[in-house]
């Protein structure tokens, strides 16, 4: 049997490769085709290409990336491989927090960071402790109830965010309802720079807890017998992972299922090791969002789909399977 | 010989609980097996899971080495003290081999990924358990008695000095609580592993244990050799059940209830 260096080294050398050739799927598919010989000739193709093309496939690699490796931290975190940003009710608070910050007008920014973003990052994080709080009874939290309370928050934020929209003025209704719907439009190069600043740090902080994480994810009580510091790594990973999700939904709004699908891709690929599954995540993620994105603009030939429907479409069928696998072998 | 880890004076409450061990003392001399005993409910884990750092105790100290049991870096700790709970269940298919590599965690550089020696190690943990032919098997296909059995061998590849047990027979068949018992008793003679073993199986206490700790309602209500604490009144006592019976026969001492 080969050793984890050598296993992590052969997975991420294959996944680097799909994401380099979803990388170019990406560029080439589109309303528009872009042909590499105009960027050089064509100011209008170089334009399309620079301003709209490359940053929206960019978007798509780092929102994909983000959201299936806090899928896989939080299935690790909370033993659960039907955990996702989605059915945990991450996403569902943090995009009540960014239109709660769309409604009142907030337009400032904190530090050089718009208020959504931090609002959407608090409404994140908000919803994390919630749902734990929820599904803590004593000290044990229960697989199932972690999934309903995530149901629940999600089903009241949703409830909230439609209520925000009949309330505010039909301009900032449609800004709001841009974001649930989830979308990756984003023009020049900037914002992309911007979030790759802000989730690269957080990215590595997640991947460094690779070990603490995979005994974790095999028993919590022998994770603190083999040294690991439990509750500050649990601290550590509700942080970071609602700091991720509020970003990646204040850009891209709310994008389900990938942090579902994405991790499990790469444990039936690579097993089931945390060390290899997180950053296996990141890549194979930021390759998934970007080929689910470039079906989206293609799939219909006379309008395109948001993204986020077609993760939607993906996704709802591998849940199901996942849960009935594990109905085989287990308790919910 | 001198004993290197104590416990004083140990006292739990859990939330909204009643007190679950009150004022618990023992202490644990090197390559010594001790045995805790006492009717369901009486704070056996809750005491074994303070000894081994998951609950911290209202009041009273946990000594390793003269050290208190907080101040040890937990990583530290982790080369000295191995648990093993009661049972196991993993959420994810890990394969046998990866959750016995999981013990070598403590002794891998922060960083650093295990070693082929490593590797080493947890087989050699997996075959003393007699549990070798599982490695590539998934964790979650296991049945109970074998997943005990991995547990165990993961504790021994965390090569502790000290080694906690949670009612590791339980699930067990006979073969395989004797392979248990050999295996402890071998990494005794070559280790100078200590173990404490909280069982129902006062057979297996008689002769292989140094001292047994009997539990009753949260509290120490007896320790000593085997040949002190396992007297018929005594158990009659623990156990609240009047019929108990005990004899020393050579080496060994039978415990029955008198019908």
């Amino acid at each position: 049997m080969k050793t984890l260096p050598a296993r992590l080294a052969g997975a991420i050398a294959i996944l680097s490769l799909m994401l380099l050739a979803s990388l170019v799927l990406g560029l080439v598919v589109g309303r528009q085709r872009i042909d590499p010989g105009s960027l050089l000739s064509d100011p209008f193709a170089r334009t399309l290409f620079f301003r709209l093309r490359l940053p929206r496939v960019l978007m798509g690699l780092l929102i994909g990336a983000s959201l299936s490796l806090v899928g896989a931290a939080l299935q690790a975190l909370f033993r659960n491989p039907l955990a996702d940003p989605f059915t945990l009710g991450v996403q569902g608070g943090g995009t009540l927090g960014a239109s709660i910050a769309i409604a009142l007008g907030w337009s400032a920014r904190v530090l050089g960071i718009p208020l959504v973003f931090v609002a959407a990052f608090a409404g994140a994080m908000l919803a994390v402790f919630l749902v734990k709080a929820i599904a803590s009874t004593g000290m044990v939290v229960l697989p199932g109830a972690l999934l309903l309370a995530g149901v629940v928050v999600n089903l009241v934020s949703s409830a909230a965010v439609v209520a925000i929209q009949y309330v505010v003025d039909p301009n900032a209704a449609l800004r709001i309802l841009r974001w649930i719907v989830g979308s990756l439009d984003v023009v020049g190069l900037e914002p992309v720079g911007r979030m790759f600043v802000l989730l690269v740090p957080a990215w590595i902080a997640l991947l460094a807890l690779g070990r603490q994480l995979h005994l974790m994810a095999i028993d919590e009580d022998t994770a603190t017998t083999l040294g690991v510091n439990v509750s500050r790594c649990e601290t550590v990973v509700h942080v970071v992972c609602s700091f991720i999700v509020g970003i990646t939904v204040a850009m891209g709004g709310s994008i389900g299922f990938v942090g579902l699908i994405v991790p499990h891709a790469v444990r039936l690929m690579f097993g089931e090791d945390l060390r290899i599954v997180l950053p296996g995540s990141l890549l194979l993620g930021a390759a998934f969002l970007a080929v689910a994105d470039a079906l989206a603009r293609s799939v219909l030939p006379s309008t395109e789909l948001p993204v986020g429907a077609i993760t939607g479409l993906l996704g709802g069928p591998v849940f199901l399977w996942l849960l009935r696998r594990r109905q085989q072998y287990s308790t919910m | 010989m001198t004993p290197f880890f104590k416990a004083r004076g140990l006292t739990y409450q859990y939330p909204r609980g009643p007190l679950a061990v009150r004022g618990a003392s023992l202490e644990v001399a090197p390559a010594s097996m001790t045995a805790i005993i006492g009717a369901n409910g009486s704070g056996k884990s809750t005491l074994i899971r303070m000894l081994a750092g998951l609950l911290r105790p209202a009041s009273g100290e946990i000594l390793l080495d003269g050290i208190a049991l907080e101040k040890w870096p937990p990583r530290k700790r982790a080369r000295e003290i191995a648990y093993m709970p009661q049972s196991t269940m993993t959420a994810f298919p890990f394969p046998v081999i990866d959750v016995v590599l999981s013990g070598r965690s403590p002794h891998v550089a922060r960083f650093h990924m295990e070693s082929m020696r490593d590797r080493d190690r947890a087989m050699e943990a997996l075959e003393s358990t007699g549990a070798a032919h599982l490695a590539a098997r998934g964790f979650t296909a296991l049945s109970a008695g074998e997943r005990q059995m991995v547990i165990l061998a993961r504790a021994l590849a965390q090569e502790p000095r000290l080694l906690l047990l949670d009612e590791p027979s339980a699930s067990l068949d006979l073969k395989h609580r004797a392979d248990l018992m050999r295996a402890l008793a071998r990494l005794r003679e070559q280790r100078g592993l200590s173990v404490i073993m909280i069982t129902h199986d006062l057979q297996l206490t008689g002769s292989l244990f140094d001292r047994i700790v009997a539990m009753r309602c949260g509290e120490v209500t007896a320790q000593g050799a085997p040949s002190e604490v396992l007297r018929s009144q005594l158990l009659s006592e623990i156990y609240d059940e009047p019929n108990v019976r005990s004899e020393r026969v050579g080496s060994q001492t039978l415990v029955w209830i008198e019908a």
